[in-house]
């Protein structure tokens, strides 16, 4: 372990706001991206349901 | 072994299904070592201080981002060679993370620059050809949804990607060919200018971005196959519905 | 959004981002693949005239001269070759020191002054920690790349 407190871990040596708007903007890309592939999947399978009940009425 | 067999949207669906869990545990576990690496073991830096940190997820990114467009490039390659459709689909399901890890690559080597070079951007050459590969992957995107036909779509944004190509050695040697403000490569070929748990958390960093973006390539291309197969026998069959 | 509509969109969309892509590509081998000019190149007056350009090198160990005012410098540029006096006004980033490496926009005057309004820091590849640097140092070395496995390259000096 290299740092001495967590302080001095958020602080990053007085750089915080850089090191942590870089560290945040992946986490906060990544979290999107995950939520949209589980949107575009559930609308892909609400868009085969709807195809199917079509089908049933026919 | 039948080389073709995974090469048919309907296997493929399957084996992807079962893939993707193991990428993601796989990208977690090692994104939880590398982190631990980067924020809590690696020393400081002499020159730069605590900020150098930054390059635990700028050099990850960067590089996937790279990478990612070379293997939708080959994919692309495949579909204007063989017409394959599952190759079309593999080249889409990639490009929206390539962008994304262009983005975060931009975006976190913005915030490494201005305490360090004093800038948040300049026009030199690595900065430069970084950001037209992220108006590639624009393209490529806007492109393939360009068409009514999907399958135009393919062929026209497989034929962009290839030309794009061009591209990458330009990002990778711009640093060599040209006075850029951006410094050299600290791991070549040749070797590296790193001090080693600086290195190996950076490589497992690395690892752990290529893991995830093959979950999420794995996971979009799902939906890509059952968008585009919505009306093929095996689709209306499946279980979960 | 009708298809079409999202087809116009998605077209223009494509178009535009190529576009995009283009100019810059153009945009830089017009001007900025020489992102910065060395000091023997403007000792040589290979540089633009009457606009500003950029010179990188390394500050010179001992030129740098802090003004009263506090914000402004004075400190030459060199290349190994030659070496060009700058003054400038403003905040200077964290990595400027002496031996280091730098890239100054601005304008020669006719006193043969460089007059910079912009200065940016330009750090090398190497990244260890202090006490490594700091025996690299008392063997003689300052950051020497004999020390490493053999990178290509210096990233402090202009090439």
């Amino acid at each position: 372990m290299y740092w001495s407190s967590w302080d001095a871990f958020w602080a990053m040596g007085g750089h915080a706001f850089f090191v942590w708007m870089s560290f945040g903007a992946l986490f906060l890309a990544l979290a999107v991206e995950l939520v949209l592939l589980r949107v575009r999947r559930i609308r892909a399978l609400g868009d085969i349901e709807e195809e199917r009940e079509l089908e049933a009425e026919n | 072994m039948n080389w073709f067999y995974f090469s048919s949207p309907s296997t493929f669906y399957g084996l992807a299904g079962r893939l993707a869990p193991w990428f993601f545990a796989l990208a977690a576990v090692t994104a939880v070592w590398g982190l631990y690496l980067g924020l809590l073991v690696a020393p400081t830096d002499a020159q730069q201080g605590e900020v150098y940190r930054v390059i635990f997820i700028h050099v990850p990114t960067a590089w996937m981002s790279m990478f990612l467009y070379f293997v939708m490039a080959c994919y692309c390659g495949l579909t204007l060679v063989f017409n394959t459709r599952l190759s079309a689909m593999m080249a889409r399901a990639i490009a929206p993370t390539g962008a994304l890890f262009t983005a975060v690559a931009l975006w976190t080597g913005s915030f490494w620059g201005k305490p360090t070079w004093g800038t948040y951007w300049v026009w030199d050459a690595r900065l430069t050809s970084e950001l037209v590969l992220l108006f590639l992957y624009f393209g490529f995107i806007a492109l393939s949804n360009a068409f009514e036909d999907p399958r135009r779509g393919d062929r026209a944004a497989a034929l962009l990607a290839i030309i794009g190509v061009v591209n990458l050695p330009i990002i990778y040697f711009s640093v060599q060919w040209w006075n850029t403000l951006h410094q050299g490569s600290s791991v070549s070929f040749k070797g590296t200018s790193m001090h080693v748990t600086m290195l190996t958390g950076m490589l497992v960093m690395s690892f752990s971005a290529w893991f995830y973006a093959a979950g999420a390539a794995l996971v979009r291309v799902r939906s890509i196959i059952l968008e585009r197969e919505r009306r093929a026998q095996w689709v209306r069959e499946l279980k979960e519905g | 959004m009708k298809p079409r509509t999202k087809r116009a969109v998605a077209i223009v969309g494509g178009l535009a981002a190529l576009g995009v892509a283009a100019a810059l590509v153009l945009n830089a081998f017009q001007s900025n693949l020489v992102f910065f000019f060395t000091p023997t190149q403007v000792a040589k007056n290979e540089v633009p005239k009457d606009r500003t350009f950029r010179m990188g090198g390394l500050v010179e160990p001992g030129s740098l001269v802090r003004q009263k005012d506090a914000l402004t410098v004075n400190f030459k540029i060199t290349d190994g070759a030659q070496s060009i006096p700058v003054v400038y006004t403003g905040i200077l980033p964290d990595l400027f020191k002496e031996g280091k490496g730098v890239v100054a926009q601005g304008k020669v005057h006719g006193d043969g002054i460089f007059k910079a309004s912009e200065v940016l820091a330009k750090h090398d590849e190497n990244y260890m920690p202090p006490e490594a640097a700091e025996a690299l140092k008392q063997a003689g070395h300052p950051m020497a790349k004999e020390n490493f496995a053999g990178q290509g390259q210096s990233g402090a000096k202009p090439r």
